[in-house]
């Protein structure tokens, strides 16, 4: 990112597709984030529990959303706060896009206070996985 | 499992002891693999030292990974559990190395009826200091249950 990274409301933040998400990378995330609840990774089990398979941990999601945050910011910038509902299931081969739009814009001394909607939806059916708000503050 | 307020009620406001939680480089590096994230603050030790942070970097939902504690008396059931909701506030950027403390506590709980049943509402805070004292991170976290529903998870 460049210096004096400039933000107007009304902006569209520019999104990130991840690549799909695969039965792999729900194992990766289970061990590697200690949430070893079996719906994300025991088949038989997801069918048990009637989700009609495994689904991806909602942080995961999240996860996803961060990294347009901080793909964005680079170092010009700084997350303040990030929070987010989660809507639907996502489950493995599906692809989620991250997006955002600038609500809000106070500039100070040190540069601007962003606030943001920020979303992830299913592609290419566009249905909405989470939705939530951000705000960050980026540097002169 | 009959789970209903009155269990929860009692332990509003109750918190874990903090724990100990050490940022290790390699947690870092297989958080963001699993997350599918090839930051190089997060992955790459020379590329994280000339930084301004001067250590590898956690992405912001890594304090997922820590060990918050147990809040006392606390049961909740095994299945039937929603994520509903989850927010972060940011105070100091989590580094390799870092020794930091985390506690959760129960700060609300509500019932509602839908369509769907009755829905019982748990709030969790999630608090992360430093050696220092310092508050580096805050989150919420919103656990929907459904004793009659079904068991859909987030």
């Amino acid at each position: 990112m460049t210096e004096g990274m400039r933000f107007a409301v009304g902006d569209r933040l520019a999104p990130l597709t991840k690549p799909p998400v695969t039965r792999t990378q729900l194992v990766m995330y289970s061990g590697a984030s200690g949430d070893f609840n079996p719906i994300h990774t025991v088949e038989s089990f997801a069918q048990e529990a009637g989700l009609g398979g495994v689904i991806a941990h909602g942080m995961l999601t999240m996860a996803f959303v961060g990294q347009m945050l901080t793909d964005l910011l680079g170092e010009c910038g700084e997350l303040e706060t990030f929070g987010i509902r989660f809507i639907d299931m996502v489950r493995p081969d599906d692809i989620i896009t991250c997006e955002g739009i600038v609500t809000e814009v106070e500039e100070d001394a040190d540069g601007q206070i962003v606030a943001c909607d920020i979303w992830a939806k299913k592609t290419p059916s566009g249905e909405k996985v989470v939705q939530g708000t951000a705000r960050f503050r980026t540097f002169r | 499992m009959d789970v209903d307020m009155g269990d929860f009620l009692p332990l509003v406001g109750v918190w874990s002891k903090p724990v100990k939680n050490e940022v290790e480089k390699g947690a870092i590096r297989k958080f963001a693999q699993a997350i599918g994230d090839g930051n190089p603050l997060y992955h790459d030790e020379e590329a994280a030292t000339k930084s301004r942070y001067g250590r590898l970097v956690a992405p912001p939902t890594f304090s997922r990974t820590f060990d918050y504690g147990q809040i006392p008396h606390l049961v909740l059931p095994v299945a039937g559990l929603i994520h509903g909701e989850q927010s972060y506030v940011f105070h100091r950027p989590i580094l390799a190395g870092d020794v930091l403390y985390a506690s959760q506590g129960l700060v609300d709980v509500k019932e509602r009826s839908g369509k769907l049943g009755r829905m019982i509402i748990l709030v969790f805070s999630y608090k992360v200091e430093n050696e220092a004292g310092d508050l580096v991170q805050t989150s919420t976290s919103t656990v929907i249950y459904r004793p009659e529903g079904d068991n859909r998870h987030d």
